[in-house]
């Protein structure tokens, strides 16, 4: 459904964040980009829909060249991809059914949305999907009164407002707790699963991303040099991808997704970025 | 802080290496000489008897002053009237025009450099000439009256109401902007939900400060002709009817007062 | 909200309806200020009168002066520009400097924390004298006291910069931070030392940054103020706007401009170099 072909990235003061990216994507998969701080993870689902132009190589979605798009055409092209961000990026000052239904912003004209008459199917559909989430009861409060999770879910419900076909998903869980984490990612894979979404979801934590993807992706200065099953994602291979660091801080085996969970709950949500043993267990005890 | 040790072997402490003091001291000595030269232009320009006469024309003054003559109140409540009008239409008038300027101005809603820097000279004449200045010209262009004090306070606001109002606009937060992008909007719909909702409390903030501003600038228009109070000042000050001036301190003082404590009263409660 | 009510707009939402909440919750004070605000933009528009014959008569001056912005003439009054903006600028800067050296005693008599109580009235009420009345209202009477000519400017532009730097100095002693005052103060310092070193060093780099803008804004004022004879380049502009000879108005605003463009960025300049 997306294919990217030869993507490349170089900011104009020469830095390149993406080198010859070859990727695809079929209906309905969920996928995790793992890799370090400045790979390049953010760069490239944001060439995807265009808030970063890509400077080479072409993704189409469905058929349809975003590269070359603009003006209407990149908008149309930008509504049928939903975009969840790691500050959830809700407008504060705003209710939360405002900022749900602008999730509708490419559908409706300047005044419609100025004066926030929008379409009756649009309301309802964005209530039902504060029903999903489980923010019925908040549609009137502003933004800014939320918690962390609950503010996500509005980002997830505004993303999918916009009726997408696929769901850019840039570090979901990077400001939120273990248990918050946890629950958004589960939401976010059962929506996928509802509605058949294709998902690309940035997450540094790699324990989530075996849990909940259905195939992982690891980039390292802007080259993937890893892709798979979560279960071939091997200490060696995180190694690859993250450099060297000392990675079984815990006596089970990698490989097996329970035992992942494991350490999700009682170690510590990142068991790859434990140099030391006092650090995982620092942040152990911080939860 | 550079600390040395002195031919008996103790060390010294001083606040700042010999170089930056002297440097220090040559940046004091041209300060000094440069206020001297400028008060000897004055003190030239100068008719200094009196100067020393002061004294006695001050207490001269203030004996024809006082007391005020009240009664002379009654006719001031219709240019006061106006006075406020200015003000406040001239506000009004001033951040409807300012709005768009500052959009334009602004690094991250400018839709092109060019418009930018256009923007920014509109902003940065509007500021320099003062509203009297601007009264003077369009009481040449208009004739005196109400509206030639409207139209210059409006035009003075651009300035201000446009400069504040950008910089609240280029410090906004990025991410919530990228999202509403991310969803297809167009850039309309963009400034109205992604911009718009983070520096309103910023602009209704901004506004009322001008207004308040405003009235105090608008009590003196009327000495060029550009209606309010300002005219009854010039033509009780043209009469050398002392004390009525003082009614129309008083008149000033009060009002000026009440809207500055109405002005920090709404920025309280927006912020 | 009442606890229906939000059950209520849930209920019409899950049908689809849906509006933006009121800014103002209750509807009969919202119509209450819209009705006001009517009634006030009626009556002030009402009582603007506009002579549209004047006004048609003016509109070719104002062709005029925006063709003079074209070709603004520096030459035929040059002398009475550069002595004006002489006066102007040596206004601006003697009147910053001694504004600003005596709004330092009265803004620390204006400072609650500081200041014993009949200090503190003197203090304010010498404040908002100064900040009440226009710059052109008090060189109309330092006029009449000290003769025509820049010294009225100049006492004139001193006396509102007292003001204003004192006002907001006082502001800024309010609300510094005490612990470093009393930790100085621990140590056995007299007032004087106080000052000097735990006050003084919160304050200080504010204090120039607002000079510099005060510098700015009394040029400003020095342009205005010529107009009732305390001197400076208000009053060449005013002579020029009065004869007709937009070219020089033209010409005196543009390097009226260009020198507060100038000293905004002086300023910042300054303002980087003592932070």
């Amino acid at each position: 459904m997306l294919t990217l072909t030869g993507v490349g990235k170089r900011y104009p003061t020469g830095d390149r964040a993406l080198d010859d990216i070859q990727l695809s994507l079929p209906k309905g998969q969920v996928m995790a980009l793992i890799g370090p701080s400045g790979a390049g993870k953010s760069t490239l689902i944001r060439c995807v829909n265009r808030l970063v132009e890509p400077t080479q190589g072409s993704i189409r979605l469905e058929g349809t060249e975003l590269t070359t798009l603009s003006g209407n055409r990149l908008r149309h092209a930008r509504r049928s991809m939903g975009m969840i961000f790691q500050e959830y990026a809700l407008v504060d000052r705003l209710t939360v059914m405002e900022n749900v239904l602008s999730g509708q912003l490419g559908y409706v004209g300047f005044w419609r949305s100025f004066l926030r008459r929008y379409p009756t199917e649009a309301v309802a559909e964005a209530f039902r999907l504060l029903e999903r989430v489980g923010l019925p009861h908040a549609i009137d409060k502003r933004a800014d009164a939320l918690s962390g999770g609950q503010r996500q879910r509005v980002g997830i419900a505004r993303a999918l407002l916009q009726s997408p076909k696929l769901l850019l998903v840039d570090e979901p869980t990077a400001s939120l707790d273990p248990k918050t984490s946890r629950q958004i990612m589960r939401l976010i894979r059962e929506l996928c699963a509802e509605r058949e979404l294709a998902a690309i979801i940035n997450i540094h934590d790699v324990a989530l991303a075996q849990q909940f993807a259905d195939r992982i992706v690891g980039l390292r200065a802007g080259q993937i040099v890893f892709d798979g099953q979560p279960s071939e994602l091997t200490s060696d291979i995180l190694t690859t991808i993250y450099g060297e660091e000392e990675w079984d801080t815990s006596p089970e085996p990698v490989e097996e997704v329970e035992s992942i969970e494991e350490i999700g709950h009682h170690h510590g949500q990142r068991p790859y970025a434990t140099p030391r043993p006092l650090t995982g267990l620092a942040s152990g005890g911080a939860r | 802080m550079p600390v040395s040790t002195s031919p008996q072997g103790t060390p010294l402490w001083q606040r700042r290496t010999t170089r930056a003091q002297w440097l220090q001291y040559a940046a004091w000595m041209m300060g000094m000489s440069l206020f001297l030269l400028c008060w000897k232009v004055i003190s030239d320009n100068t008719m200094w008897v009196f100067v020393e006469d002061a004294g006695r024309q001050g207490s001269d003054l203030i004996s024809r002053m006082l007391p005020p003559r009240w009664e002379y109140a009654s006719v001031l409540w219709k240019p006061m009237w106006d006075t406020l009008n200015i003000a406040t239409l001239g506000t009004a008038l001033g951040i409807m025009m300012a709005f768009p300027v500052a959009f334009l101005a602004a690094r991250n809603t400018t839709p092109h450099p060019l418009v930018r820097s256009v923007a920014l000279t509109i902003i940065v004449s509007s500021r320099s000439i003062n509203s009297l200045i601007w009264a003077m010209l369009l009481v040449t262009i208009l004739g005196p009256g109400v509206l030639a004090g409207i139209i210059a306070i409006a035009l003075r606001s651009i300035g201000f109401v446009g400069k504040l109002l950008y910089e609240a606009i280029e410090e906004i937060h990025p991410t919530p902007v990228e999202a509403i992008s991310a969803t297809g909007a167009s850039r309309l719909q963009i400034m109205n939900y992604g911009v718009l909702p983070q520096v309103m409390p910023a602009f209704a903030g901004i506004s009322v400060y001008r207004w308040d501003i405003n009235i105090r600038e608008s009590t003196v228009l009327g000495l060029v002709g550009a209606g309010g109070i300002g005219l009854q000042l010039n033509a009780s000050i043209n009469s050398l009817a002392w004390n009525q001036v003082s009614v129309i301190f008083v008149m000033i003082f009060v009002t000026v007062l009440v809207s500055e404590w109405v002005s920090a009263r709404v920025r309280h409660a927006i912020i | 909200m009442s606890r229906t009510d939000t059950l209520a707009r849930q209920q019409a939402a899950r049908q689809g309806q849906w509006r933006r909440l009121p800014l103002i919750e209750s509807s009969r004070l919202r119509w209450a200020l819209v009705l006001s605000g009517v009634v006030y933009l009626a009556l002030a528009l009402a009582s603007v009168e506009v002579n549209w014959a004047r006004v048609a008569e003016g509109s070719g001056r104002a062709i005029n002066f925006l063709g003079a912005f074209m070709q603004p003439d520096f030459v035929s009054r040059q002398s009475d520009i550069w002595a004006g903006l002489l006066e102007s600028l040596t206004m601006t800067l003697t009147s910053t400097v001694i504004g600003v050296l005596l709004a330092i005693p009265v803004g620390l008599g204006a400072a609650r924390n500081i200041a014993p109580l009949p200090v503190y009235t003197v203090c304010r009420a010498i404040i908002a004298v100064s900040r009440t009345f226009q710059e052109i209202i008090i060189a109309i009477l330092f006029v009449v006291m000290f003769g025509f000519g820049p010294f009225a400017g100049m006492i004139t532009l001193a006396f509102a910069t007292i003001g204003f730097m004192a006002k907001l100095l006082a502001e800024d002693i309010e609300d510094l931070d005490w612990r470093q005052v009393e930790a100085v103060r621990a140590t056995g310092a007299g007032w004087w030392q106080t000052m000097n070193h735990a006050i003084q060093p919160q304050v200080m780099p504010r204090l120039i940054g607002l000079s510099m803008y005060r510098l700015d804004i009394n040029f400003r004022e020095s342009s205005v103020i010529g107009i009732v004879g305390a001197g400076g380049i208000g009053a060449t502009l005013n002579t020029s706007l009065s004869r007709y000879e937009y070219g020089t108005s033209a010409a005196i605003l543009l390097i009226i401009i260009a020198i507060v463009l100038l000293s905004e960025y002086l300023s910042s300049y300054v303002r980087r170099w003592t932070q």
